[in-house]
């Protein structure tokens, strides 16, 4: 048997050489005509161009040198702007149900049927709040952005985008269809790194792999969003701070954005070299979204599938924060040490040792960071007349209540500002790297894309807050 | 959005004609008749035309490249159950990324009954440089010509008849959003598994005299060892081509 096969490849081999090296171009030009007689037999046209005038004016407006970016940007902050605007009030009354009216119910009935303190402590005040503010943070804002971002999908912005942005990214030696993939990390990075796959050269792919986490995704933007409320809003009169919460965390985007662009480029001139792939990228004509049903199918295929994976790691978490903060080591608890002992160098970085402990904590999802920070500043002030005590994730009706926390924990402004930054430039959430290892198959990659984040975010932020803190004196 | 009218034929009035004999099953591919595989250029509708035959709600999305690895699902249609693989989008399935090789490799060693190529009425000149390298590879192949309410807001029209004629093929005019069409697709589809229908598929005519030469010489060597082999002459192409997968698929005989 083998030897018939070795008698087809010798075969070949022979023609190979007979037929020249062009016999691809040749294959090629073959069935492009074919093709073109084919279709010439069975296709009448009464127009001439094969997109709608519509859709060409479209076109010409969206990937205009002049509009094509501005565009990009109104449609970025439009999103948003919806995002942020709509998701206060449903997530007030969340917040009001699952924790103002459910959690004390169940604390009552524990205690009615005499459940141990502890039992009650590590399934109450550790799974269910953490489970609870992460369903009443998390669950508006993404039943509004992801929709949204559908519907824009959906109607055939995305491409445009790669095409607008395709300049840019092989100016840095990357793909253009990392546009594509960038754009879906703003909803998932491990979405974000699983769409890599349309790219085909390996080397194009690893530098979209390793730059999706400068996305910021889904389980940050809340964080952002809290954040720059209550600390950049702050700072401009009141009719103004919507539009600077909002211009700070777009500004956050575009700091990410500039990251995607600046780390491709440092990896395609270094470890990554080589030469940039064209490659044909199809306009789709636009269609008209089919509402209801990308609602519906964006509710159900990613809203949920993302919600669900964050109730499944902030339970957990939930349980772990509350055993650090109630396990004794001496006289003091766990989590207290661990925070004085990382004081020192979150003071370096502009940052402090609660944050630090919190990113720890979250490694497996960034949407339990706020409540963390927020459990653990409480434990290390002693803030009075907040939540129910040690190690207890409370209820936030206000954003005041929560700022006053924060700066009783010492915070300022620039503690906010880097912690924005570094809500952006850190380590993939856990899902993110187990994805990241999946598709690269290789330990070294998967380490560079984990560990290289970490690293760029202790370097800008330590500069900000050098800078910072040279310029305040 | 303007209601299309598709072209009516005789089987619109035939009391067979519905959905009816379709049964969504969702992701249940127990002990399945025959294997159905899904392909296309990017952005062509396969998704949706995926959802409208399993019932699945894959998510669709307007841009090339949405589907990346395979999606899995199944349907029963008079009395037969089939699986139905959506490939990833391809333009053509002679290089090497890996959303192509996902396609070609399901096609050549996962041998589907049936192959559903979905194309964009609209561009279909564009559409068939992928059609035609399906049709080497595989026998059993329908056309489905999607996105026929676009190709009639370009004003372009098309005589399916004379496209079947001349890819051998069965072809189907649709718009599956709408499910316009899935009935007769569906019909399509049990003809060719069952056999009832004999595809002649198209093979690749224009190519230079010398090169044609070689290749059936080539196609004839591997004819003479493996005569069951339907592709015979797309695996020559392969070979002149120095594909190492195809040569160790010859060497290790997952080919036959």
């Amino acid at each position: 048997m083998s030897k018939d096969i070795h008698k087809i490849l010798s075969l070949s081999n022979d023609l190979r050489w007979s037929i020249g090296e062009d016999f691809h171009d040749h294959l090629i030009e073959g069935i492009y005509a074919d093709a073109a007689q084919i279709a010439a037999h069975s296709v009448t046209k009464k127009g001439q161009r094969a997109h709608t005038p519509l859709d060409t004016k479209i076109d010409r407006i969206v990937t205009s040198r002049t509009w094509g970016f501005p565009i990009m940007f109104l449609m970025l902050a439009g999103v948003l702007w919806l995002t942020i605007i709509g998701a206060n009030y449903p997530s007030a009354m969340l917040g009001k149900l699952l924790l103002e009216t459910i959690y004390p119910m169940l604390k009552n009935g524990a205690s009615a049927i005499g459940m141990p303190w502890w039992l009650d402590g590590l399934f109450l005040d550790g799974v269910y709040l953490a489970t609870a503010w992460v369903i009443a943070v998390m669950l508006p804002p993404m039943a509004i952005f992801f929709p949204l971002f559908t519907l824009l999908e959906d109607f055939g912005y995305l491409p445009r985008v790669a095409f607008n942005m395709d300049k840019l990214f092989s100016k840095v030696g990357a793909h253009g269809k990392q546009a594509l993939t960038m754009s879906m990390g703003f909803g998932c990075n491990a979405a974000g790194v699983v769409a890599t796959r349309i790219i085909d050269s390996p080397r194009e792919r690893l530098i979209a792999i390793i730059t999706n986490n400068f996305s910021l995704c889904n389980g940050r933007w809340p964080t952002q969003i809290l954040i720059a409320t209550i600390f950049i809003g702050a700072i401009v009169p009141s009719y103004l701070s919507g539009l600077a919460s909002i211009g700070a965390v777009i500004g956050i985007a575009m700091l990410g954005i500039f990251f995607t662009f600046f780390s491709s480029w440092v990896l395609s001139r270094t470890v990554l070299r080589g030469e940039v792939s064209t490659f044909h990228l199809e306009l789709p004509p636009y269609r008209p979204p089919q509402f209801w049903k990308t609602i519906y199918t964006s509710l159900i295929d990613r809203t949920l599938v993302v919600l669900w994976r964050a109730i499944y790691f902030a339970a957990p978490a939930g349980a772990v924060i509350w055993l650090i903060s109630n396990i004794h080591i001496g006289d003091t608890v766990l989590a207290e040490r661990l925070i004085h002992g990382m004081d020192g160098f979150g003071y370096l970085l502009g940052l402090n040792g609660v944050i630090l402990l919190a990113y720890i904590v979250a490694i497996p999802a960034n949407e339990i960071v706020i409540p963390t920070i927020l459990m653990l500043t409480v434990m290390v002030t002693g803030v009075n007349g907040f939540g129910e005590g040690n190690g207890v994730l409370f209820e936030l009706d206000s954003i005041a209540d929560t700022e006053a926390i924060l700066r009783a924990g010492g915070w300022t402004l620039l503690t906010a500002i880097n912690l924005m930054i570094f809500s952006l430039i850190h380590n993939p959430c856990s899902t993110t790297i187990y994805t990241i290892y999946k598709e690269t198959k290789s330990l070294k990659w998967t380490i560079v894309a984990s560990i290289m984040p970490v690293i760029l975010g202790f370097i800008i932020t330590f500069l900000v807050a050098q800078i910072w803190r040279l310029l305040a004196h | 959005m303007n209601k299309i009218e598709l072209p009516k034929s005789e089987c619109a009035s035939c009391p067979h004609y519905s959905t009816e004999g379709l049964k969504k099953l969702g992701v249940d591919t127990h002990g399945v008749d025959f294997v159905v595989a899904l392909a296309g250029n990017p952005n062509t509708g396969k998704s949706t035309v995926f959802n409208a035959l399993t019932g699945l709600k894959q998510h669709t999305g307007n841009w090339p490249g949405k589907t990346v690895a395979r999606a899995e699902g199944a349907f029963s249609f008079a009395d037969k159950k089939y699986k139905i693989v959506d490939l990833p989008g391809t333009y053509s399935l002679l290089s090497t990324s890996i959303d192509e090789e996902v396609a070609r490799d399901f096609i050549l060693f996962g041998k589907p009954d049936v192959t559903i190529i979905v194309v964009d009425a609209s561009r279909l000149e564009r559409n068939l440089n992928l059609v035609l390298q399906i049709l080497e590879i595989t026998d059993h192949a329908v056309l489905c010509l999607n996105l026929m309410d676009e190709a009639k807001r370009n004003k372009v029209e098309i005589d399916t008849r004379k496209l079947a004629k001349d890819l051998g093929i069965p072809v189907v005019p649709t718009i599956a959003r709408d499910q316009k069409g899935i009935p007769e697709l569906l019909q399509a589809v049990h003809d060719v598994a069952t056999g009832k229908i004999k595809c002649k598929p198209h093979r690749i005519k224009n190519i230079n005299p010398k090169i044609e030469q070689a290749i059936s010489k080539l196609t004839k060597e591997i004819k003479s060892q493996f005569p069951d082999l339907p592709n015979s002459r797309w695996i020559a192409f392969r070979l002149l081509e120095g594909d190492e997968t195809i040569i160790n698929a010859l060497k290790n005989g997952t080919l036959t």
